[in-house]
C-alpha cells in the first residue's frame, strides 16, 4: 500500500525528540569549560574529576551491591514462584498477587516498605533496599520465566514423573534445563532494573551512603556540573551495550530454540 | 473490455509477469489458472491497484485503469483470506462500499438487503464474521464485493478455503451469481478443474507467461505446449521426434500414432499427449499397441485408473475406463489410442 | 494416591517461598498503608491508633483536590501527546521491512532503559535559562523564554520518558492487523483516510487503551519529574506522598493519598478492560 510522506514528519521527528536530549548531554560532556550548557571547547577534565569522586564511586558500589542482592532474590524466588504458578496451581488470585509488583505504582510500594520497615524498627540500609528491590524484581523474573514455561512441552514433565521422579527431581533435571534461556533474561531484566531504580530505594535507604541514582538526584537538586554529564554519558554507554549485547543474545537463544 | 497490454513486473530478481497481453470481453467469466508463483496474482493485484506494473498498460473499456487510485478503480476484489472487517456486523461489512459512495441510507439499506437475499444471509445479517462458518464468510466477501455493481470482479482463490462439500455448492453458486448479475469475472486458480468448471475461458501461467488462452474443452483436448499438456489435467506424454505421417518417432517405442495441432517440420523435437480416458487397455496379443503390464487398479466410483508399466518408460501410462476395472495387477495388457485422439506439440517452451 | 501427594508437595515446594515474601513485603505494608488512612498523625510523626476522618476530610479540601485533579490533568495532556507522537511511529514502523523494524524498535526502546534520573536531567540542560533551546532562540533574535520549572517542562519531561511504552503496545497491535483489510478497503472505494478512521483505528483500539494506561499510570503517580522540571511551585500527588511521608511526617495523610492514587487507577484499569473486552 502507498503510505502518506506526511507520516514521515512525526516519524522522524519522534526519534530526534528521544535522541537530542541524550546527544547533547554526551557533547557537553567534553565541555572545557565550567558550564553545563555552554560548550567551550573539547576536554576530558570532567572525566578525570569523576574518578576522583568518592561519593560517586561509592554510589556505584552500592548500586551493585543492591542489584546483586535483589537479583538473587528475586531469580530464586520468581522461578520457584513461576513453575509453582504454572504447574500446581489454577488460583487466579496467586497469579494477580505475584503480578501486582509489576503493576503497582513504584511510589505506594515505597511508602508502604518504608511504614512496614519502620514498625518492626528495622535500621534501614542497603539490605532493606535489597530487600525492597527483591519484590518488584521477583515479579518481572515470574512473568518473564512463566512465558517461556508456556512454551515449554509439559510432556517431558509428566514423562519424568511417570519415570518415577519426584516434582523436585522433575524441577532439577528436566524443568530447569528447559528454563535457563528464560530465567537468564529474567535475571537481565531484574538487574537492569534494580540499577536504575530510584524511588523505592530513596524512601527505604534512611541515612545509609547511598546507591547511584540517588546521588546523581542529589547532585542535580544542588546544581548541575558537566561532571553529571560525564557520568550520564558512561551510564548512557553502559546501558547501551547491555541492551544491544542483550538484544544479541536472545537472538542467538531464539535461533538455538528453532533447531 | 479489460484490456492487459504488455504487461511486465519483477521483484528483485523474480521476474513475476514477463510480457503479459490479455483481452477479457464483456460479461466472460474468465480463469487466471497455473502454478503457485507463476505470476497470477501479482496481475490481479495490478488489475485492482495494489501493484504497479514496471511496463504495459491496462485499460478498461479503453479508460486506462493504471493511473487511477484502488479506491477509484471500478473494480471488486474478493481477497482469498476474504478480508473481512472483524469489528463489523455482516450488514456493516456489505454497506461499507456504498456508504463510500455517499449513497442515500434508504437505498444502502435496500441494496444489502437484496444481495444478502441473493447470496442466502438474510438471517445472518447482524452477526460478527467470527460467528460464521467458512462458507458463509465466502458468501459475505462475495455479497460485499457485488454489492457495488462492480463492471469486473476478480476473484483471488475463492474456493480455496472451503473443504470439499461446500466447494462444490459454491462452485455452483458463483456460476448462478455470475448469470444473474452480468459481472465480468476473472478468478485467479491453481486447481485445474475449478478453471474448468467455472470458467468460459482460461488462461494457463506459468513463469510469468501466458502459455495458452481457450476454452476450457479446447484447453484439455489440445494444448499447445508441453506445459499446458502436464499441468491440465493428467496427461501421458511420449517424447519424440514428428515424424512423417502426422504422430512422432520415439527412440523406444518407434513411430506412435498422434495429430499435431500446428504443421511440424518432420524432424523436429516434439512431444506426443494422449488423455487417460482417450487409452484403450487391448489384449496381449492384440495387433497394435505397447505391451506392458498392470501395476494398479484404483476404483473412483464412476470410473477405474489403471497404471500400465511399459517397459521403456520411467512412468507408468495411466488410463481411465468406464466402471470398475475387471483387470488384476500383474495382468499382460496392450495400450493404444487412435490417433485422433493423441495429440502431437513442438518439445521445449 | 502418590500423584495428588506429590502435587500438593509441589504446590508447597515452589509456591511458598515466593507467596511468604510476597505476603511479607507486599500484601502487609500495603495493609498497613491502607489502615492508616483512618488513624491520626503522631505528633513527632508515626501513628496514633485512634479512628478519625479527618485524613478523608482533607483529601476533599480544594487545596489538596486541586492538586490530584492538576495531576489528572498533567497525566491526561501527557498521554494524549504520547499518543498523537506513537500512533504515527508505531504505524511507520509496522511497515518497514522486517530488518529496519528491529532496529526502529531497539532504537525507540534504548533511551528507555539509560538511567532515568539522567533522562530528566538532559531536559533541564535544554531547557534552562542558558540552556540550548535558549541558545538555538537567540538565533533567530528572540529572547530567551521561562521553559524550565513549569508544567509544560513536566510534561515534556513525562513523555520522554514514558514514549517508548505508548509505542510498543501500539505497534503490537498494528502489526498484528491483517494489510488485506486495508487493501479492501481501499477497494471498496474508501480513501486512506477513512480506512484509518473505519478500519485501521478500531481494530487497533486495545494497543491504544493499553499504550495510554502504560504512560498514564506511572505519569500520575509521578514525583521525581514535577520535583526536578516543575520547580517549587508545581506539586503533583506525587510530591504530595512524598512531603508527607519524607518531611510532613503525617504518614495517614500520606498514606490516605496514596489510596486516592491507587483508586483511580484502580478505576482506569476497570474502564480499560471492559472497553477492550466490548471492542
Amino acid at each position: 500500500m502507498r503510505r502518506s510522506k506526511l507520516l514521515y514528519v512525526p516519524f522522524w521527528a519522534t526519534y530526534v525528540f528521544l535522541y537530542a536530549p541524550i546527544a547533547v548531554l554526551v557533547v557537553m560532556s567534553f565541555n572545557a569549560g565550567e558550564s553545563a550548557y555552554t560548550y567551550e571547547g573539547f576536554s576530558l577534565k570532567w572525566y578525570g574529576e569523576l574518578a576522583g569522586d568518592d561519593r560517586i564511586m561509592n554510589g556505584v558500589v552500592n548500586t551493585l551491591i543492591v542489584a546483586v542482592g535483589s537479583t538473587v532474590i528475586a531469580t530464586v524466588l520468581g522461578t520457584l514462584l513461576a513453575v509453582g504458578l504454572a504447574r500446581y496451581t489454577r488460583s487466579k488470585l496467586l497469579d494477580a498477587v505475584s503480578l501486582m509488583p509489576a503493576v503497582l505504582p513504584d511510589l505506594v510500594l515505597a511508602i508502604g516498605l518504608l511504614v512496614f520497615y519502620g514498625m518492626i524498627q528495622l535500621t534501614l540500609g542497603l539490605y532493606s533496599v535489597i530487600l525492597a528491590h527483591g519484590v518488584f524484581a521477583m515479579a518481572f523474573v515470574a512473568a518473564v520465566v512463566r512465558t517461556r514455561l508456556s512454551g515449554a512441552d509439559t510432556s517431558l514433565e509428566e514423562a519424568s514423573r511417570d519415570l518415577g521422579a519426584g516434582p523436585v527431581a522433575t524441577f532439577m533435571r528436566i524443568t530447569l534445563p528447559q528454563l535457563a534461556p528464560g530465567i537468564v533474561a529474567g535475571a537481565l531484566l531484574a538487574f537492569t532494573l534494580s540499577l536504575d531504580e530510584f524511588v523505592i530505594a530513596f524512601f527505604t535507604i534512611g541515612n545509609a551512603e547511598p546507591t547511584l541514582p540517588i546521588v546523581i538526584y542529589s547532585m542535580i537538586r544542588f546544581g548541575v556540573t558537566p561532571k553529571i554529564n560525564a557520568l550520564a554519558a558512561i551510564l548512557l554507554l553502559v546501558s547501551f551495550t547491555a541492551v544491544i549485547a542483550g538484544q544479541r543474545l536472545t537472538k542467538i537463544g531464539e535461533s538455538r530454540a528453532q533447531d | 473490455m479489460l484490456k492487459i497490454d504488455g504487461v511486465s513486473r519483477t521483484f528483485g530478481d523474480v521476474t513475476a509477469l514477463d510480457g503479459v497481453s490479455l483481452e477479457i470481453g464483456q460479461g466472460e467469466f474468465f480463469a487466471l489458472l497455473g502454478p503457485s508463483g507463476c505470476g497470477k496474482t501479482t496481475l490481479l493485484r495490478i488489475i485492482a491497484g495494489f501493484e504497479t506494473p514496471d511496463a504495459g498498460t491496462v485499460t478498461l473499456d479503453g479508460d486506462d485503469l493504471l493511473s487511477l487510485q484502488p479506491n477509484r478503480r471500478p473494480i471488486s476484489l474478493m481477497f482469498q483470506s476474504y478480508a473481512l472487517f472483524p469489528h463489523m456486523t455482516v450488514a456493516k461489512n456489505v454497506a461499507y462500499g456504498l456508504e463510500r459512495e455517499r449513497l442515500p441510507r434508504q437505498e444502502v439499506r435496500q441494496r444489502v438487503g437484496e444481495v444478502l437475499e441473493t447470496v442466502g444471509l438474510s438471517a445472518h445479517a447482524s452477526r460478527k464474521p467470527a460467528q460464521l462458518s467458512g462458507g458463509q464468510r465466502q458468501r459475505v466477501a462475495l455479497a460485499r464485493s457485488i454489492v457495488k455493481r462492480p463492471r469486473l470482479l476478480l476473484l483471488d482463490e475463492p474456493l480455496s478455503a472451503l473443504d470439499k462439500k461446500v466447494r462444490a455448492d459454491m462452485q455452483l453458486e458463483l456460476k448462478r451469481l455470475q448469470h444473474e448479475v452480468g459481472i465480468t469475472f476473472v478468478v485467479v486458480t491453481h486447481d485445474q478443474e475449478e478453471a474448468m468448471s467455472l470458467a468460459d475461458r482460461i488462461a494457463v501461467f506459468d513463469n510469468g507467461q501466458v502459455r495458452q488462452v481457450d476454452e476450457p474443452i479446447a484447453l484439455y483436448e489440445r494444448p499447445r505446449s508441453p506445459f499446458v499438456a502436464d499441468f491440465v489435467g493428467a496427461n501421458n506424454l511420449f517424447p519424440g521426434v514428428a515424424g512423417g505421417s502426422g504422430g512422432i518417432e520415439s527412440e523406444t517405442f518407434g513411430e506412435l500414432a498422434g495429430t499435431p495441432l500446428t504443421e511440424l517440420e518432420p524432424g523436429t523435437e516434439a512431444l506426443l499427449a494422449v488423455r487417460p480416458e482417450k487409452i484403450e487397455l487391448a489384449d496381449e496379443n492384440a495387433a497394435r499397441g505397447l505391451a506392458g503390464s498392470v501395476l494398479d487398479v484404483s476404483f473412483y466410483g464412476g470410473v477405474s485408473h489403471v497404471s500400465v508399466d511399459v517397459p521403456g518408460r520411467a512412468k507408468p501410462v495411466l488410463a481411465a475406463v468406464q466402471g470398475a476395472a475387471t483387470l488384476s495387477v500383474g495382468a499382460k495388457v496392450k495400450v493404444r489410442w487412435d490417433a485422433g485422439d493423441a495429440v502431437v506439440m513442438a518439445a521445449g517452451q | 494416591m502418590s500423584r495428588s501427594r506429590g502435587r500438593r508437595l509441589g504446590a508447597f515446594v515452589f509456591l511458598t517461598p515466593g507467596l511468604t515474601y510476597l505476603v511479607v513485603l507486599l500484601l502487609v505494608p500495603l495493609a498497613l498503608v491502607l489502615s492508616y488512612t483512618v488513624f491520626q498523625r503522631g505528633r513527632f510523626g508515626g501513628v496514633v491508633y485512634e479512628f478519625t476522618a479527618e485524613n478523608f476530610e482533607r483529601l476533599v479540601d480544594p487545596l489538596y483536590l486541586d492538586v490530584v485533579i492538576g495531576s489528572l490533568k498533567i497525566a491526561a495532556v501527557t498521554t494524549v501527546i504520547a499518543l498523537l507522537a506513537g500512533y504515527p511511529t508505531a504505524y511507520l514502523i509496522a511497515q518497514l521491512p522486517r530488518k529496519w523494524k528491529t532496529i526502529a524498535l531497539v532504537a525507540i526502546v534504548l533511551p528507555f532503559w539509560t538511567n532515568f534520573i539522567i533522562r530528566v536531567y538532559a531536559w533541564i540542560i535544554l531547557l534552562s535559562g542558558p540552556g540550548l533551546v535558549n541558545s538555538g532562540l537567540k538565533v533567530f533574535g528572540i529572547e530567551p523564554l521561562e521553559l524550565l520549572y513549569n508544567e509544560g517542562a513536566i510534561v515534556a519531561g513525562l513523555v520522554y520518558s514514558y514514549l517508548p511504552l505508548m509505542v510498543l503496545p501500539l505497534f503490537a497491535a498494528i502489526e498484528k492487523l491483517d494489510p488485506q483489510l486495508r487493501e479492501a478497503s481501499a477497494n471498496l472505494g474508501a480513501s486512506g483516510l477513512t480506512t484509518f478512521r473505519k478500519v485501521t483505528l478500531p481494530l487497533t483500539v486495545p494497543g491504544v487503551l493499553t499504550g495510554s494506561l502504560f504512560v498514564f499510570v506511572p505519569s500520575f503517580g509521578n514525583f521525581v519529574i514535577p520535583e526536578l522540571l516543575g520547580g517549587s511551585k508545581s506539586l503533583m500527588v506525587g510530591n504530595l506522598i512524598r512531603q508527607q511521608f519524607l518531611s510532613a511526617r503525617d504518614w495517614p495523610f500520606g498514606s490516605t493519598l496514596a489510596l486516592a492514587l491507587i483508586a483511580v487507577l484502580l478505576v482506569l484499569l476497570v474502564a480499560q478492560a471492559w472497553v477492550a473486552r466490548r471492542a
